[in-house]
């Protein structure tokens, strides 16, 4: 990202990933659900930064972290159209768009306070759907629908 | 006979394919006609009710003991291990070591799934908090086909409690699968859930929504009501206002067609008139005496004794 005078608005990393194309307001929610708060490695953010294809988007860059396409395709429940760069030595040596898994286990704490999976000690289990409006998770076990923005809480990834 | 059911857990009624609810329904009324008092000798159902309930309990375990099978269980989470802090999977996973299919209900929504998880044994849910209770809608269908003698192609209104009421939820699901046209009549407040309404719509069902019945009355095949839950309600003064919203009275039925049967999920407390129950349109007694058969099927069906 760079403005106009030159200079990038989000530093570059010489090692690590950069998550790039994040929908405009989910950097925040990404960096919760791959348990950022936990790594002592510099993270760097932008947010609502321009962008040519979809006007505005957030960015993500995390230094010396490689993170798993596993954990990567996490981010497809907050925003489908990321994009994953790894960067070895200031250069992008991988690149792939998020892939949004069928099934989160583990994950999504479900926002129905009289599931099961809130009141028992046990794993959330989610289905997923992408839709015209983003994306909806099914729970498994109380079988209600949530849109993204219902989703409020993680358990650690 | 059919068997894709043996075995299985019955969790919700949208698992269910509708060659095996018409089986379910077919063999219900069969041993309505017909009891089988010996089908399940020697086998043990554990009736594990962890909220108190009279009527699913009740037929649950007449159900069992009709066909020659034993019960056993609790009624109350109160005298379990629950209490002692014990979760729902030990206690199903114990449980399942010692009966041959359980029967269970829980406040809890999505209890019934995890307890299948525990255990080998079949799980019938008996109803897991406001999520599903798929014997409830089988009996529901049982009695449409009893007394409509098919349960494709009928008009059927849902009217009441659309919004928090179950029943009505699992029952438009279920009838996606018979070409039923339906009608939804609610206060504005009570309304059925968009995401039903989205699904009925994805389905081709064809359905309209009202807020009052006179007009639609004359259309029906079956008028399905439900007791608005004031226990559901989070404001006491929205509750107040739509309570008595509905009152189906005889003077109501006057230009209703002749085999129009009211059916009601029961407990009633004054959405039908004492006066309605004389007429040969009430089916709500029976409906609930239905309980009993289509638990047995199920019973019989998933512990492949037919």
């Amino acid at each position: 990202m760079i403005q106009q005078t030159g200079t990038l608005l989000v530093s570059a990393i010489k090692n690590g990933t950069v998550i790039d194309h994040a929908k405009a307001g989910s950097a925040l929610k990404i960096l919760s659900i791959l348990g950022v708060e936990n790594h002592d490695n510099v993270v760097t953010i932008g947010m609502h930064l321009p962008s040519k294809t979809s006007g505005k988007k957030d960015i993500i860059k995390l230094a010396n972290w490689e993170i798993t396409p596993s954990k990567a395709n996490l981010t497809a429940i907050f925003s489908p159209s990321a994009v994953i760069n790894i960067i070895k030595d200031f250069k992008v040596v991988k690149k792939y768009q998020v892939e949004l898994s069928e099934i989160i286990s583990g994950l999504v704490v479900c926002p129905n306070p009289k599931c099961i999976t809130n009141n028992e000690s046990m794993d959330s289990l989610f289905h997923t759907q992408k839709n015209k409006q983003g994306v909806s998770l099914k729970c498994h076990y109380c079988e209600r629908t949530f849109k993204q923005e219902d989703i409020k809480e993680y358990h650690r990834a | 006979m059919f068997s894709t059911l043996k075995g299985r857990d019955i969790i919700s009624i949208n698992e269910l394919t509708p060659a095996e609810i018409n089986s379910i329904v077919k063999l219900a009324l069969e041993l309505k006609k017909k009891p089988q008092p010996n089908l399940l000798a020697g086998k043990v159902m554990g009736s594990c009710f962890f909220e108190p309930s009279t009527r699913t309990r009740l037929s649950f375990e007449t159900a069992m003991q009709r066909l020659g099978g034993k019960v056993v269980g609790f009624a109350d989470a109160g005298v379990t291990s629950a209490k002692k802090g014990e979760t729902l999977y030990d206690s199903i996973k114990i449980v399942g070591q010692y009966v041959d299919v359980v029967a269970m209900r829980h406040p809890l929504e999505g209890a019934a799934r995890r307890a299948a998880e525990a255990t080998d044994k079949p799980v019938i849910n008996g109803g897991d908090g406001a999520n599903q209770h798929p014997t409830q809608t089988l009996l529901d269908l049982m009695s449409i086909k009893e007394t409509q003698g098919k349960l494709n192609n009928l008009s059927i209104a849902m009217m009441g409690d659309l919004k928090y009421g179950r029943t009505v939820h699992s029952l438009a699901q279920a009838l996606t699968h018979f070409n039923a046209r339906l009608y939804f009549i609610a206060p504005p407040s009570l309304a059925m859930p968009e995401y039903l309404l989205t699904e009925l719509r994805e389905k081709g069902i064809k359905f309209s929504v009202h807020e009052s019945f006179e007009n639609i009355i004359p259309k029906l095949d079956v008028l399905y009501m439900t007791r608005i839950q004031g226990e559901r309600f989070p404001d006491q003064m929205e509750y107040n206002r739509v309570k008595d919203v509905y009152r189906l009275t005889v003077a109501d039925l006057k230009n209703a067609k002749k085999n129009l049967r009211i059916l009601h999920p029961l407990p009633r407390v004054n959405e039908i008139d004492y006066a309605v129950d004389k007429t040969p349109h009430a089916y709500y007694f029976e409906q609930a005496e239905n309980g009993l058969y289509a638990r047995q099927a199920l019973l019989a069906l998933v512990l492949n004794a037919i």
